[in-house]
């Protein structure tokens, strides 16, 4: 009897060091350098600077979509998007600068392009999205040189604003909105917004049609009512509902076909369907939708034990796919990552979502949202929330345009500096 | 070695009690609320703050009595209880 409580006594002890040992010394591998992934990697070391965490990341810089509408028309520098790694390495982070290839979610090992093997106790993947190709038919990747989709920022940001400022007075440029989920729901209408404004100011005898695979859209009313205001005659959205949905297009044509109509464009931008970016399904952890479904309190994959999934590429709800909601997630994920290896049960959080979009460049319009967690989703907080009013003063949306790019300079700063 | 172990133990727990620690909503407030002082921006930081200043004004915001152009919609969404622990938790942070 005595002895058995000796030993009992012995292993526990033997356990429980071994638990702090894991705890001192895990290893936690961050795939994707993006607002979500460089957001996590930096938080894990803070909420445990003994954490063994690698970012894992083929470029060696980011480009950040937000603002990158300006970019297209003129009011911006592809540069001031640029975001480069040295502050992630500064805090202890390992930057492997590589493509993950594959994901043994079985013995907890992520392999590199390179042949690096990185075995892990935690894995966060937030490879954003990629494009669904051929998802719209004629839609491939050859398609997108001629017809940018401009939806990852870089090269094809320039594409498409090469092509705006070779465009002639009087041409006609089509954007193609796809169905929800995408990246950014209020993007595509802050796009049509700013190329509108861009038009007006400098080749006012031009035209811009939407063809949208909704109905609705998000900040829908402040977008329609600013464009019924400022680009009266220039603007015009197709809804689903009035054969506004883009069946198939053709880029030697640079056509868009829809059930009523074939638009040739002069400068045709498509939106194109999107799901989670690729080393998302090499890992098992998205589903039929192209999504990854997660635990909202951990953002643990349903799918998987020990990844989790954040940012553009996961799906928990009412939570959109922005960059306030990347980071926000992964400030949660460190910090239930933290909390479960020391083996302590996470906190539902309650995050936000703030989202700006300009409709002109003294002109921002804002939505919130605040969640909690109901029945394993996040669900938005009834009464809070909402959009900017519509009946603000135009000071009111030249505050919320200030307001727009201080919250670009705090978060990149946050991510990156 | 129990004792050690308890000391690890410990160690361990004040290291992560940062993060840890952090009530529901406070993590998405630095998406705005720049944690540098030193950050350019119209929107001020929240660490090392006042806690009753902090739940007062989030009281106002969602009363409408203070002028807001988001944080009335926010604030909407936390009661007092909320907003107080995430005040509390800000007003210990170090401002940076």
């Amino acid at each position: 009897m005595q002895r058995r409580e000796f030993i009992g006594g012995a292993s526990a002890a033997l356990a429980l060091s071994r638990t702090a040992i894991a705890q001192t010394a895990a290893k936690i591998v961050v795939v994707g350098g993006g607002f979500a992934g460089a957001t996590a990697a930096r938080f894990l070391r803070r909420a445990n600077p003994s954490l063994d965490v690698t970012l894992v990341e083929p470029n060696a810089s980011f480009v950040a979509c937000p603002f990158s509408n300006e970019v297209l028309v003129g009011l911006r520098d592809l540069d001031a998007q640029r975001f480069g790694y040295d502050a992630v390495r500064a805090d202890g982070v390992a930057v492997a600068t590589q493509a993950a290839t594959a994901i043994d979610a079985s013995l907890r090992r992520v392999t590199l392009a390179d042949g690096t093997v990185l075995p892990y106790d935690r894995l966060v993947l937030a490879p954003g999205i990629d494009i669904a190709w051929n998802a719209l038919p004629g839609y491939d990747e050859a398609a997108s040189q001629r017809m940018p989709h401009a939806w990852k920022a870089g090269e094809q940001t320039l594409l498409l604003r090469r092509q705006l400022e070779a465009m002639k007075d009087g041409g006609l440029v089509v954007i193609s909105a796809p169905a929800n989920p995408f990246r950014c729901p209020p993007g595509p209408y802050e796009r049509a917004s700013l190329i509108a404004w861009y038009l007006k100011t400098k080749k006012p005898r031009s035209k811009l049609i939407v063809l949208d695979a909704k109905d609705q859209f998000s900040k829908q009313r402040l977008f329609t009512a600013a464009w019924k205001d400022l680009y009266p005659g220039l603007l015009e959205w197709v809804p689903l509902s009035q054969g506004g949905k883009v069946n198939s297009v053709d880029p030697a044509a640079n056509t868009l076909v829809t059930d009523f109509a074939t638009h040739k464009a002069d400068v045709a931008n498509v939106i194109p369907p999107q799901r989670a970016g690729r080393i998302a399904e090499i890992a098992g952890v998205s589903d039929r939708t192209g999504w990854c479904p997660v635990d909202p309190v951990t953002f643990e994959s349903r799918l998987q034990p020990n990844i989790h999934v954040i940012g553009d590429a996961a799906i928990m709800g009412a939570m959109p796919k922005s960059a306030f909601a990347a980071n926000a997630q992964a400030k949660i994920c460190a910090a239930a990552i933290a909390t479960l290896l020391r083996g302590a049960t996470p906190a539902e959080a309650k995050p936000i979502n703030t989202c700006y979009s300009l409709v002109a460049p003294d002109y921002g319009i804002s939505i919130a949202g605040v969640y909690r967690v109901v029945g394993g989703q996040l669900t938005d907080v009834e009464g809070a929330g909402g959009i900017s009013p519509a009946d603000a003063p135009p000071q009111t949306r030249a505050l919320e345009a200030t307001y727009a790019e201080a919250w670009f300079r705090t978060i990149t700063g946050e991510v990156f500096l | 070695m129990r004792a050690f172990l308890a000391a690890l133990a410990l160690s361990v727990a004040a290291q992560v009690a940062h993060a840890a620690d952090m009530p529901a909503g406070a993590s998405s407030c630095s998406g705005c609320h720049a944690e540098s002082a030193q950050a350019q921006s119209p929107v001020p930081p929240l660490a090392g703050r006042d806690p009753a200043k902090l739940v007062a004004a989030m009281r106002a915001f969602r009363s409408g009595e203070r002028p807001a152009t988001v944080m009335d919609r926010i604030a909407k969404g936390y009661s007092d209880e909320e907003t107080a622990a995430i005040a509390a938790w800000f007003g210990a942070q170090a401002r940076r």
